[in-house]
């Protein structure tokens, strides 16, 4: 029998990636060559999660065993709405870091390594998007993290090498919180198999561990996507990375954690234990707050950046906390809507750095008078991260907080109110800095221009365009979040379709 | 480094008898303790050593690929050997397919893959540390 297409399409966004790796590492020396790999698996992802997306909204869940060992024993990849939407946007990120790439200058010396750690990072990150049992998520985690140790360093000053010890321990350790708690899981329920999970962890008689259990996997989730008060590691290093690098972790990473955080609560522990919700409930105001306040206190861009991502973590939790599948449709469009800004932002970052030869606003300025349009991509992306309509970043926001209000939350919904005006100030702050005051004496000036200007910036366009395209024509996207959302809180259909329909 | 006239001399015995063993454990891996990543960590000890003796530049000779090269390749064939699962269905491909009673398995070109990305990547890593520029 030959594969069926469901197959094809659950294997094939791991399976680009990992050729794309073990290519451009066995061509290391040919950078023409090492490009053109990368080129073609960026293409081929973004055919291949297109594809995903299409074949999810048209059967509904699709999951495949891979080599025919059935659920719950053997490795199953599973895609619902959700999934298969990251995968699509995980593709598209890779796609815009790999165009902008070759053009940025921190680049150069760094190109044959970045091609088969990227490809390694993006396997990583689609892979525990796809993965339908624990252990394989964890495996997922340690490709992503092993990949971006590489990746960090590139470039190996003094700066990014401390960057480094610090993401990576602890990482570890959050990575061992994790390894122990699949453990116990295991212990608990005889199964690492998330739908096989769901099934049986009510039946678990000891609810106390499964409690335990369930905070432990949230830490671990938690670490990851940087949320208060675990986020310490973020800030600390990814200011160091070059741009590309920083593009892809801002994006990618920590929502990787968010989604895994999603997965759990809503497919294994959907009653919503009695401390869960307070507990969110404070981890979502405190990360926002948190968040915004450090990126307010900062004067250079990646690091005012790298704070917002923490902040803006804050708002997914709250549509978790919240719970609702409105809340969490918000929390779905809004991991969707970041992932592009954000990415967007470090790779205008990039562009702002080239042009005025800094990331501190203090060495910056005059910008606007220089390159209008890259004042114009900058604010595209800034406002659509704080909220402004018509960009996506406000229907996201709306969605989040309406469910806040809906549900009768308001001191959170009122907390992330408050941090959206908190970071238009952050936002505000950029632009007066870089682009309207007149430039400091003796600030390097480059005008952009010719080709490189296009490869900086024809990216950056890309996805400002897809953030204008779901704020101007919401409709379709936020249908999707919401029957994304519906599917996460039914969850049937995912268990039935990694299990068949038994009872 | 102190130079060592038998470091010197024994560095390419040493390099062959740990390649005779790491392929060894390679292979009685299948149903024994061993496999690929322990193989191709015994593989990556004997370079070092050699490295060690003669100098980072002569071990990368003896390597003719650059060891990054080497371990894209062996994950090539790991990759190549889960492909036959996928393509043929219904059927555990994972560890054998029976043809006429003949098992022909994929697990083994999956840990002779496994080997070359070990000794390949770890080579990478460590290579650059036993003093490439002044070699």
């Amino acid at each position: 029998m030959i594969a069926a297409r469901a197959d094809w399409l659950l294997a094939l966004p791991v399976l680009i990636p990992l050729l794309a790796c073990a290519l451009s590492a066995a061509l290391r020396g040919r950078p023409l060559v090492q490009r053109a790999v990368t080129a073609t698996a960026a293409a081929a992802m973004l055919v291949s999660g297109a594809a995903l997306v299409a074949e999810v909204l048209g059967r509904g869940v699709i999951a495949s065993q891979m080599g025919d060992w059935p659920a719950p024993f053997g490795i199953t990849m599973v895609a619902d709405l959700f999934a298969a939407a990251m995968v699509a946007i995980t593709a598209l990120i890779y796609a815009a870091t790999a165009a902008y790439a070759p053009a940025d200058a921190g680049m150069r010396a760094q190109e044959a390594l970045w091609h088969p750690l990227l490809a390694a990072l993006v396997l990583g990150v689609a892979g525990a998007f796809l993965a339908g049992d624990l252990f394989n998520l964890y495996v997922w985690f340690e490709v992503m993290l092993i990949a971006s140790f590489g990746l960090l360093v590139l470039g190996g000053g003094r700066e990014q090498l401390d960057a480094a010890v610090k993401y990576a321990v602890l990482n570890l350790m959050a990575t061992t919180v994790f390894l122990i708690a699949v453990g116990l899981v295991y212990g608990l329920t005889g199964t690492l198999n998330l739908a096989d999970m769901a099934r049986r962890m009510p039946q678990v008689p000891n609810q106390g561990a499964a409690a335990a259990v369930a905070f432990l996997l949230l830490a671990a989730f938690g670490a990851k996507a940087a949320v208060f008060p675990l986020f310490f590691w973020l800030p600390a290093s990814y200011h160091t990375a070059i741009a590309p690098v920083a593009a892809i972790f801002a994006g990618l990473l920590t929502k990787v954690g968010v989604y895994a955080m999603i997965r759990l609560v809503t497919l294994v522990f959907p009653a919503g234990q009695d401390w869960m919700a307070p507990l969110l409930w404070a981890v979502a105001a405190g990360t926002m707050v948190v968040g915004v306040l450090g990126a307010a206190a900062h004067w250079d861009i990646r690091r005012i950046l790298s704070f917002h991502i923490i902040s803006q973590i804050g708002y997914m939790i709250v549509g978790l906390a919240v719970a609702t599948p409105f809340a969490i449709a918000g929390a779905v469009l809004y991991i969707i809507h970041h992932i592009m800004v954000k990415a967007n932002l470090f790779l205008v970052a990039g562009a702002i750095r080239r042009a005025g030869g800094s990331f501190s606003l203090a060495a910056l300025g005059g910008l606007w008078r220089r390159d209008p349009w890259l004042g114009i991509l900058f604010a595209i992306a800034a406002l659509s991260l704080a909220g402004l309509p018509p960009l996506s970043g406000f229907w996201a926001k709306f969605m989040v907080v309406k469910s806040g209000f809906d549900a009768g939350w308001y001191a959170l919904a009122a907390v992330a109110l408050g941090t959206g005006i908190l970071t238009l100030y952050s936002m505000l702050k950029i632009w007066i800095e870089a682009f309207w005051k007149e430039p400091p004496e003796g600030a390097a000036v480059v005008a952009l221009a010719g080709r490189e200007r296009w490869l900086l910036l024809g990216p950056v366009a890309a996805l400002a365009l897809v953030t204008l395209g779901i704020g101007l024509w919401a409709e379709p996207f936020a249908a999707y979040a919401l029957a994304a959302g519906e599917q996460l809180a039914g969850r049937e259909a995912y268990i039935a379709a990694v299990l068949g329909a038994r009872p | 480094m102190p130079d060592s006239l038998i470091l010197r001399a024994s560095a390419s015995y040493v390099l062959w008898a740990g390649l005779a063993l790491s392929v060894f454990v390679l292979l009685r891996g299948h149903n024994e303790p061993g496999g690929g990543f322990i193989g191709g960590l015994i593989g990556a000890l004997g370079f070092v050593f050699h490295a060690l003796a003669r100098g980072p530049a002569e071990t990368r000779r003896v390597l003719r690929l650059d060891p990054l090269a080497w371990g894209g390749s062996g994950l090539l064939l790991a990759t190549a050997s889960g492909l036959p699962a996928l393509l043929l269905h219904a059927e555990p491909l994972l560890t054998h397919q029976w043809i006429d009673g003949l098992p022909i398995g994929t697990a083994i070109p999956f840990d002779i893959g496994v080997y070359l990305v070990v000794l390949g990547f770890a080579l990478a890593f460590v290579l650059p540390f036993l003093g490439e520029e002044s070699a």
